[in-house]
């Protein structure tokens, strides 16, 4: 149990460290926009390292290696999408956005289009998108905590809730650029150095590896192993396999002995334990390729009946969503101007791709040494058991406490990040925007989805946020890149679009993570419903503003001006808050509500 | 305490003598923007219109190539066993070659967005 010591005590040096400078930060925060942006003028370096490290959550840092190590080339999707959406966000939205001097979604589609109501809708869907992405996050410290300490699940997830309510309560908002530049590069080292290890030592072993599991067998154990299985699973047995159980097998309650299993499906009951032989043929929980070689190829291994709709639905979300995620929008405020939002941008798409390297790595590492976890089906926590499970001693406990701090990292980070926005908009749009209301903010925008993360059973960590990415493509990317592009955008298609959209596409999410979903075509839409809704959001949008178009705002030539003419000609805001007029009215009111606390 | 946003805090100004200096100089095109008199907003239209078109023809390409893969190894299985160096094709592209091709991407449009501003800045001030 020494390994545990040696994470836990990394979970502690990082939750305190983000404690501490959270708390200190405030003081050196002098004016209020320093305490809601960082600073406002930061470099685009700086910024792109901040804005990757608040935006690689645990989807990235442990659900994709799961994803890959269970699915196989189909899961290669989710990092190629979470970074292509950078690129459709510097296309459409990056420079435009920064020049708007919104803060937040609701900020931009008010100053865009002028309507309480919209603003409104927007603030909802900010909730709930944000909510969303926190209940995986949440999900997925609990996984940790128990894979280490052996805790039930919702021990971690509420231990991280906490811990970040209580920064946000207390802390403003934590994200001093710095901290977040820093997170960036702790989560690359906290998985690139395991990999590399791995790869050196295990250089010679790993092709054997290669040879002996070959493309056509089923994954091997690659010693005696016992798998403890925590839910009633079906396992695809390929081989036939003589193993030791002890608990629920097939039906059979009292199982203790050894047990023959032919080819086919087995069931195995919740609290059994079951014992392997080495190079025995790994089972695989159904709905994951059991073969290697179907896992090697793209569209045999999605858990779905309709793997070629589901890719191009996930390409979707992932590649419109990020532009509408709320704590990704507020970092894009701290750039100087249009120009640097770009370049950070551009930075953005390199250190994402540097990034997503090892976590594809790491899945085919854990397909070798910690097939275990198929058996049960929780592969995301093939990144926390790959050091021990290939070296011993203290390089195992020293890389494994370095990979469990990228972890909680990713936890903090992004979860952080989602309460202050989701806090932000409720404390202004729902409450009435005094210091206290903050704090209430707070309170309820942590301990909703800590609840739901308590409630719902966790799926694949990154499936999860892939669901809350198809939620933000369908609602505010629309939003943002009709309003950015489109003159005759109203209030009324804005509004209709969101709540269309954003509704079929929220109730989709809903019935796939309570489980409602059905298989064949229904499950599969459901599962990925972008495809679906995304296109169904700008056709409402469009078509109920053709409809309304004595409804195009007055003002809509000066404010596209404002957000496509280049800041050297004095028309945006820029830097200068002097020269806002009356366009930044909104964005910089909330900012001085939101943190009029500090000035007491 | 409400009254707090009567009275806003003093905001830090950063003076920058050149941006000023131009500003002046292109007054009144600028005020024709601004005003959204025909000339500005048709400036502005086509502006629009050139930093939209750019974006759209960058994303079809990425679309294209991105998009194409699904279907390539739907339809052509054999590719997906296609070895370069040890890794299979769709690893290599999916897990490594996509993000400097994202990556190149971005480079030429931010370039190409800076030169069409470039342009536009100098169309406002003649």
């Amino acid at each position: 149990m020494q390994a545990n010591l040696y994470a836990l005590v990394a979970v502690a040096v990082v939750a305190l460290i983000t404690a501490v400078i959270g708390g200190f930060g405030i003081r050196f925060a002098r004016t209020t926009s320093d305490v809601l942006v960082a600073a406002r003028t930061v470099n685009p370096r700086w910024n792109a390292a901040a804005i990757s490290g608040e935006y690689l959550s645990a989807a990235s840092f442990l659900g994709i290696a799961g994803l890959v190590l269970k699915e196989g080339a189909d899961a290669l999707w989710y990092p190629v999408g979470f970074t292509a959406g950078f690129l459709a966000l510097l296309l459409f939205v990056a420079a435009p956005l920064r020049r708007s001097g919104a803060y937040s979604l609701p900020d931009f589609a008010e100053l865009r289009l002028g309507s309480a109501e919209v603003r409104r809708v927007a603030t909802g869907l900010v909730v709930v998108i944000g909510w969303f992405y926190l209940v995986p996050q949440l999900q997925a410290a609990g996984l940790t905590l128990s894979v280490l300490t052996g805790w039930a699940n919702w021990i971690g997830a509420c231990l991280i809730a906490l811990i970040v309510i209580t920064n946000v309560v207390f802390g403003g908002m934590r994200s001093i650029t710095f901290m977040q530049a820093f997170q960036y590069w702790l989560k690359l080292t906290a998985l690139a150095v395991p990999v590399f290890v791995l790869l050196l030592t295990q250089a010679s072993q790993y092709t054997n590896a290669r040879a002996t599991a070959g493309a056509g067998a089923p994954p091997a154990f690659t010693e005696n192993t016992t798998v403890r299985v925590d839910t009633d699973v079906v396992l695809q047995v390929t081989e036939p396999t003589q193993l030791t159980a002890v608990g629920g097998v097939d039906g059979a309650v009292d199982v203790d002995g050894t047990v023959y299993w032919g080819v086919g499906e087995h069931e195995v009951s919740e609290g059994t334990a079951l014992t392997f032989p080495a190079k025995s043929a790994v089972p695989v929980v159904t709905g994951a390729p059991a073969h290697n070689d179907d896992w090697l190829r793209p569209l045999y291994g999605g858990a779905g009946d309709h793997p070629l709709f589901e890719t191009y639905s996930l390409m979707l979300a992932t590649f419109l969503g990020t532009m509408a995620l709320p704590h990704v929008l507020v970092r894009f405020y701290t750039n100087s101007d249009g120009r640097a939002a770009r370049i950070s941008t551009l930075f953005v798409l390199g250190l994402l791709g540097v990034f997503y390297v090892f976590p594809t790595v790491s899945g085919l590492l854990a397909r070798l040494y910690v097939p275990q976890l198929l058996v049960t089906g929780r592969t995301d926590a093939a990144v926390l058991l790959l050091p021990g499970a290939v070296l011993d001693s203290w390089p195992a406990r020293l890389l494994g406490g370095l990979v469990v701090a990228g972890a909680f990292a990713a936890f903090l980070s992004t979860s952080s990040g989602l309460m202050v926005g989701v806090a932000g908009v409720l404390s202004t749009d729902v409450l009435h925007g005094r210091a206290k209301d903050f704090r209430l903010a707070a309170l309820l925008a942590g301990l909703v989805p800590m609840a739901m993360a308590v409630t719902i059973p966790p799926i694949d960590i990154a499936r999860a946020v892939g669901l809350a990415f198809a939620v933000a493509a369908s609602s505010f990317c629309p939003l943002l890149v009709l309003g950015i592009w489109w003159r005759n955008l109203t209030d009324a298609g804005a509004v209709a679009g969101l709540i269309i959209g954003g509704g079929v596409s929220v109730a989709a999410v809903f019935g796939t993570l309570l489980g409602l979903a059905p298989g064949g075509w229904v499950g599969s839409v459901l599962g990925h419903p972008a495809a679906i809704t995304v296109p169904l959001t700008f056709l409402t949008m469009v078509v109920v503003s053709k409809v309304t178009p004595k409804r195009v705002p007055s003002d809509v030539a000066r404010v596209l001006a404002r957000l496509h003419a280049p800041e050297r000609l004095g028309l945006t805001p820029g830097p200068n808050p002097n020269r806002t007029g009356t366009v930044r009215r909104p964005a910089d009111q909330d900012a001085v509500n939101r943190a009029g606390r500090h000035r007491r | 305490m409400p009254p707090m946003s009567l009275s806003p805090p003093p905001k830090r100004v950063r003076v920058v003598l050149a941006e000023r200096k131009r500003a002046r100089r292109v007054v009144r095109t600028l005020a024709e923007v601004e005003e959204q008199t025909d000339v500005g907003e048709m400036l502005v239209r086509t502006h629009m219109r050139t930093q939209l078109g750019m974006s759209l023809l960058l994303a079809l390409i990425v679309v294209a190539v991105l998009g194409a893969l699904p279907l390539a190894f739907a339809y052509v299985p054999k590719l997906a066993e296609i070895s370069v160096l040890g890794v299979r094709l769709p690893w290599l592209l999916l897990g490594f070659a996509v993000y400097p091709f994202m990556l190149g991407v971005g480079w030429v449009y931010v370039r190409l967005a800076e030169r069409n501003e470039q342009s536009f800045i100098k169309l406002v001030e003649e």
